[in-house]
């Protein structure tokens, strides 16, 4: 019965008791809800489960071959590369802003707010934004014509040389301000000393950003650079809401998704999405490779 | 010794907490086998309904709920609205709880309706009450009933084609053309919405295909039998060309990419839009928009075919869930719902699956047309349009090659019309080898 009373324990049971009890609903949900349905996914991309069948039949690697061996699932990763060169201009506007904001400068709080706000708000609410802002003589027609640039407006949707462009310029909107708000963390914590030192050697800002910021932050930049390719290769919410993948604006998960739910092809999907799976990883593995090379 | 005993506390409590979380959700025991009473005062229990209707769950259907609750007091009837049917309900339909009264998905393969849906009777049973029963039919037990059965065609403003001078209504592709030829001359109306952004507005083309086609057998007895499918000539073809034509006329909307459902229906009304493809359900929806409901008409889809045939067709089909606990009262509401409420004539804009249901007014004009509901597939061909569809990935009733052919109209592909039909028949050949082989 002496047992029962947990403060009759040792010390290190105790210890282990709190740990384990504290960290068993987190662990429980992280499993239920991270590990479990990818186990789940590993399974369906050997079946041909239809998505609503109690049966289903195993059928090996099929998937996987029919993936590999029809060009027509990989072309879409075309579309990647207009999201791949967007994040280059996005991480360069964030870094950006984030240097100019980390001076001391009037109402910097409320352009840290500005910047940052589109990251708040709801993907579907962004489609929608930019739905109206792409229309014909929508908003961005409106301001082109205002400002005398009347003769450049292009159906900025429906020109399917320019439709990739425009949503990736949505996307650059939206996710800017996560890279812009980790870009000020790094920044911020760079000792003010530093500064003083240079200012006082006559370094301007370009030479402080130059010789100062940029070394510092080296490894943030590099994490953003993988979130941002990896998003790259996945991107999905902007091109779904806003035209569903029509115009080919379609990425690998719109068609997974498409596959999925349009087709009844869970198995298939489910295959597809294991392959996405594992080109990120591999080239999350390939740019730290190369990245620690640097060094 | 003392460290073991700590982990042994812990693996009981693990265990014992597990074992109650097990408890739990095992809880809700089922009534079945229970007497089946069909006295209303007898039938008691809460119902949920699941409804796609988001417009008028709060409205209309607390109205049902009242005049419901006079015959059957002690049944409490809650209705969810879900905005994106069939994508919610899918989900939901991996668990238990999917309501007790539902529309049944079109997505669910026929096959797989016994482990979800209650039986509502047999064919033989039902047969002579209602039209569209065969359609989710498994082993001669009828799982759903139409709520509504529409029709599908062009809907067009009357006052737009009087404007542009069109003197009769058009019957032949080539006469609809010239129609739409003369609204964009003479109107400032769009001759046709396509709707291309929304992406289902597209599918409806589909419905059409028996009237191109001439014939209520071509859907499920000659389609699943031909490798010429999008041949030209063949029904798919011609009907797909009149949206073709349109939009390479430019008789469509100037940018389709950024079409809005919503905001169509009033452009219709107020003719801004001279026609749609759509179904019957919509003209209602349409007509409230508008002071002026009268303008609203409905034409069967241009065919060269020598009999206009304008199919008849079931919306959902109301069904009760398989684990539902309160059978009889959801039961109770099917039925009183099909035969009472009166909503596949006000709300749906159909008529009623009632085998005694007349025409609705709209179709006075059409004497001559003949509406009919698809001939069912053969035996052990059930189903063999739907698999060979998703099995080419080809999606007849799904936007996406439907937006190709726009696209390619509009000079946004470097394809040709002729090039989307081969590719469209080289997949459906190649499924329906790997099917029927």
């Amino acid at each position: 019965m002496k047992y029962l009373k947990i403060s009759n324990w040792g010390y290190s049971a105790q210890r282990i008791f709190i740990i384990c009890a504290f960290s068993i609903i987190p662990l429980a949900l992280l499993f239920t809800f991270a590990y479990l349905p990818v186990i789940n996914m590993f399974q369906y991309s050997f079946t041909d489960w239809n998505g609503y069948s109690k049966r289903f039949d195993y059928v090996g690697f099929e998937n996987y071959t029919r993936i590999f061996s029809d060009p027509e699932y990989f072309k879409v990763f075309i579309v990647s590369l207009y999201y791949f060169v967007a994040t280059f201009v996005q991480m360069g506007l964030a870094l950006y802003f984030a240097t100019i904001l980390s001076f001391k400068i009037r109402g910097k709080n409320f352009f840290k707010g500005i910047l940052f706000f589109p990251y708040l708000l709801n993907g579907v609410a962004i489609g929608f934004i930019f739905l109206f802002f792409f229309k014909p003589d929508g908003t961005l027609d409106t301001l082109m014509q205002a400002v005398g640039l009347g003769q450049y407006t292009q159906l900025w949707l429906g020109n399917p040389n320019i439709i990739n462009v425009s949503l990736a310029g949505a996307s650059v909107w939206r996710y800017m301000g996560f890279n812009f708000i980790i870009f000020l963390g790094a920044i911020s914590s760079i000792q003010k000393d530093v500064y003083e030192a240079s200012d006082i050697d006559g370094a301007n800002r370009w030479q402080q950003f130059r010789h100062i910021i940029l070394p510092s932050i080296t490894r943030i930049l590099q994490l953003n650079l993988i979130l941002a390719i990896s998003g790259a290769i996945s991107a999905f919410d902007i091109p779904y809401i806003m035209t569903d993948g029509s115009n080919g604006s379609e990425t690998f998960v719109i068609q997974t998704v498409h596959l999925a739910f349009k087709y009844g092809k869970l198995g298939l999907a489910s295959a597809m999405a294991v392959v996405l799976l594992f080109i990120v990883i591999l080239v999350t593995l390939v740019q730290r490779v190369t990245m620690k090379g640097e060094e | 010794m003392n460290k073991n005993k700590g982990w042994m506390v812990l693996l009981t409590m693990l265990l014992i907490t597990s074992l109650l979380a097990a408890c739990s959700s095992g809880g809700g025991s089922s009534q079945a086998g229970e007497e089946i009473s069909t006295d209303p005062a007898d039938i008691k229990g809460e119902i949920t309904v699941l409804t796609q209707r988001t417009d008028i769950v709060d409205t209309v259907f607390k109205d049902y709920a009242v005049e419901f609750n006079k015959e059957y007091p002690d049944v409490k009837v809650n209705f969810q609205a879900l905005a994106d049917y069939e994508g919610q309900v899918k989900i939901r339909m991996s668990t238990k709880d999917y309501g007790d009264v539902l529309m049944i998905p079109t997505s669910v393969p026929i096959a797989d309706i016994p482990d979800f849906f209650e039986p509502l009777g047999t064919y033989d049973e039902l047969k002579d009450k209602y039209t569209a029963i065969e359609e989710r039919m498994v082993d001669g037990q009828v799982y759903g009933i139409p709520t509504v059965i529409t029709f599908s065609g062009i809907i067009y403003n009357k006052q737009v084609f009087k404007d542009a001078g069109i003197a009769e209504v058009p019957k032949t592709p080539e006469q609809f053309q010239a129609a739409l030829q003369l609204v964009k001359d003479n109107t400032a109306a769009i001759p046709l919405y396509t709707n291309y952004a929304s992406g289902w507005a597209l599918t409806q083309w589909e419905a059409d295909l028996p009237t191109v086609a001439g014939s209520v057998d071509y859907v499920n007895i000659d389609q699943p039998n031909t490798d010429e499918n999008f041949v030209a000539g063949k029904p798919h073809y011609e009907l797909y060309k009149v949206l073709y034509d349109a939009a390479k006329n430019g008789l469509i909307e100037k940018d389709p990419t950024t079409t809005d459902w919503e905001s169509s229906k009033a452009d219709l009304a107020n003719g801004k839009i001279a026609t749609m493809a759509l179904g019957s359900w919509a003209i209602t929806q349409i007509q409230g928009l508008t002071d002026t409901p009268d303008n609203i008409g409905f034409l069967p889809f241009p065919t060269n075919a020598s009999d206009v045939v304008v199919p008849l067709a079931a919306d959902y089909n109301i069904g009760m869930n398989v684990n539902s606990e309160n059978k009889p009262a959801a039961k109770a509401w099917i039925d009183w719902f099909l035969a009472k409420s009166n909503y596949a004539v006000e709300q749906g804009g159909g008529m009623s699956a009632d085998k005694n249901a007349e025409l609705p007014p709209i179709l006075d004009q059409y004497k001559d047309v003949t509406f009919s509901t698809l001939t069912p597939a053969k035996e052990g061909q059930e189903g063999l349009v739907d698999k060979i569809d998703n099995e080419g990935e080809i999606g007849l009733w799904q936007p996406d090659f439907k937006k190709r052919i726009i696209e390619a109209a509009i000079g946004n592909r470097s394809e040709s019309y002729d090039d989307i039909m081969k590719d469209l028949n080289d997949k459906w050949v190649k499924a329906r080898t790997e099917l029927t082989k």
